[in-house]
């Protein structure tokens, strides 16, 4: 008698090593939430995490902004768009998922290290040294840079010349506007590889906020993929290659910024109808 | 010529000592707010802080004499003063490495800093006094008198001395330089920049890539500096007591207080409003007014508003005036 059990009759067609009831492998459905991130220039992929001990805030939640794009993330106060941004900088203890730049594996690296790898981040708040001058705090935005840092601020007085005439006040003396001009202007000092900005337009006025959009639209123009999160969630999609709606920290909407300002869901629920 | 001596009279007991020993409290009163504007904390280790730096100072100092080095009409203490700074820049730092790190490294709170100071304060203090003794040290020397009293009356003639101390006038000039220094380092280079942004925002400070513990380096640094002049620059002046130094400790407070605290200029401003407070309330003013007083007015006391006991009152009432009307001091700190 052969060793060999394929050459037996029972071979693997024996029913007695299988379970009874038939096939498991059955078609299943996606989930129609699926940010597509194979392009992705920096992405933060299902990421689950929350500040310190405390509980969790984002769930599987997953942000990337493709090169050259510019992607808005919207959604509720409390919703977790800060706390996202902030895992994505590496300031949150995360307990699954990953942050990738440009392909690699960032996920382990402190937040001055992303700042060397040329990521640039201006937070909701405290987002510029109150007590130094405008050409101050710009000088400490390229504190990493041992290189001649004045043509990148003069792109950033082209950018905001508002900022030249004032370089030598206090930034605290400064308008709100003004304020958020000196806060891009500093993350934009390193010339980093992507730019975060978290509500670059709080507390200022349509006028102000419509201009600073246009120079947002001008920075993502010289080719850097811009992440932002907009409490003006309209105007915000309107220039949005890509935009994501946060719900309490889980993926609620994806798809690019036409797509949700036309989604019925989205409008009744986020957009005010 | 009433008017003259009562100004001279005022310069000789009041002014000048007042000028001195505010610089020596600025001085010192920097080192306190540099480290509460950075490392958050009120340092209570820095009147001993001052006192082992000068006791490496005076250590040298009698090395130096002994081996015959002189510096001329100034204090021989001038000359070993880097050395004393090195050796106190190296006891803080230890000190950070064990100690504050530690709590920093678990993002404790800033009172259990204070609380931690409070201990390295008695090991200083310990340290100090078993390595110098207890007991009061003179170690100025060099020439006595910038203007002696007989050199004033014989250039102008005046009843009234005005007598300036060799070591008043080079406490002032000192700390002009230091000042000078320690602002042009702050507000011009690179790393003076970055310790100010610290200071200022340190969430921000860090996303722009500003190392903290490269921060907290250069501020023990120069508050071995600064704690070490000051020290030196008050042990020449009056002299060396480890306890004295101790009780320094609440004038420097209540200077880098009413300043505002994490203020440097304030710090400055503090520390000359307090010592001249302290030094007008427990002078007898009798002489100084009456000359500008009418004869009918002239006071029958000493006017001495408090004994010369009682000077530590006088910061302390300042200090709790100030934390009353204005918390955060003339130069808008940190609220304490
Ligand atoms: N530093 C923190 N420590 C602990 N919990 C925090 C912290 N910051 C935010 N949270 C909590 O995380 C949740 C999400 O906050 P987050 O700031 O991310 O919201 P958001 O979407 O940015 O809101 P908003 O539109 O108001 O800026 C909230 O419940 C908040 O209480
Ligand atoms: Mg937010």
């Amino acid at each position: 008698m052969s060793r060999n059990a394929w050459q037996e009759d029972r071979g693997n067609k024996d029913r007695s090593i299988t379970r009874s009831g038939g096939g498991t492998m059955a078609r299943g459905t996606a989930t129609d939430v699926r940010p597509d991130t194979t392009h992705a220039f920096l992405v933060g992929d299902s990421m689950t995490g929350g500040y310190g001990t405390g509980g969790d805030i984002l769930h599987d939640c997953t942000i990337a902004v493709d090169p050259g794009e510019i992607a808005v993330i919207v959604g509720p106060n409390g919703a977790g768009k800060s706390t996202g941004m902030k895992a994505i900088f590496g300031m949150l203890n995360l307990r699954q998922g990953g942050v990738r730049l440009d392909g690699e594996d960032i996920t382990d690296l402190s937040p001055q290290d992303r700042v060397a790898r040329g990521m640039g981040f201006v937070p909701q708040t405290s987002n510029i040294f109150t007590s130094l001058t405008v050409e101050e705090n710009l000088e400490m935005g390229a504190f990493i840079r041992r290189d001649d840092i004045r043509p990148a601020m003069e792109q950033v007085f082209e950018l905001f010349p508002i900022l030249k005439d004032k370089r030598h006040q206090p930034a605290g003396e400064l308008s709100g506007g003004q304020r958020q001009q000196v806060a891009v202007g500093r993350a934009l000092m390193t010339q980093p590889k992507v730019l975060m900005l978290d509500e670059p337009t709080a507390g200022v006025s349509p006028i102000v906020m419509d201009e600073l959009f246009d120079r947002i639209i001008e920075v993502s123009r010289t080719g850097i993929p811009i992440l932002m999160v907009e409490q003006n969630a309209r105007q915000a999609l309107e220039i949005a290659d890509r935009g994501y709606v946060l719900v309490q920290g889980r993926n609620a909407h994806t798809g690019t910024g036409k797509e949700l300002l036309a989604d019925e869901d989205v409008r009744r629920s986020f957009l005010g109808g | 010529m009433e008017p003259l001596h009562a100004l001279v009279t005022l310069a000789n007991f009041v002014i000048v000592p007042a000028v001195a020993y505010g610089s020596q409290l600025a001085l010192g009163a920097l080192g306190v707010t540099l480290i509460y504007g950075i490392l958050r904390f009120s340092n209570f280790a820095h009147g001993d802080t001052m006192a082992f730096g000068t006791m490496a100072v005076i250590l040298t100092t009698w090395g130096l004499q002994s081996a015959g080095i002189g510096f001329g009409p100034l204090p021989t203490a001038l000359l070993a003063l880097p050395v004393g700074i090195a050796v106190a820049a190296a006891l803080l730092l230890g000190t950070d490495r064990v100690v504050y790190r530690f709590y920093r490294d678990k993002k404790a709170v800033p009172v259990t800093f204070v609380i931690a100071s409070l201990g390295v304060m008695f090991v200083y203090n310990g340290f100090t006094r078993f390595v110098i003794g207890v007991d009061d040290q003179r170690f100025a020397d060099g020439a006595r008198f910038l203007v002696s009293a007989r050199g004033f009356r014989d250039a102008t003639g005046l009843d009234e001395p005005l007598v300036i101390k060799s070591t008043q006038a080079i406490t002032v000039v000192v700390a002009v330089v230091v000042v000078a220094v320690l602002f042009w380092f702050l507000n011009r280079t690179r790393t003076g920049k970055s310790m100010r942004a610290y200071s200022d925002n340190e969430d921000l400070a860090l996303l722009s890539g500003i190392n903290p513990e490269r921060v907290v380096t250069y501020t023990w640094l120069i508050v071995a500096g600064l704690a070490t002049i000051a020290g030196t620059l008050y042990g020449l002046d009056k002299s060396f007591k480890p306890f004295t130094y101790f009780q320094l400790l609440l004038p420097i407070f209540a200077a880098a207080i009413v300043g505002g605290l994490g203020s440097p200029i304030g710090a400055i401003a503090g520390g000359f409003v307090i010592a001249f407070a302290e030094v007008t309330i427990t002078y007898p003013l009798k002489k100084v007014l009456g000359y500008f007083l009418p004869e009918s007015l002239a006071p029958d006391g000493l006017v001495q508003l408090l004994s010369t006991d009682y000077k530590f009152a006088v910061s302390f009432m300042i200090l709790i005036i100030v934390l009353l009307i204005r918390p955060t001091g003339l130069f808008r700190g940190k609220s304490v």
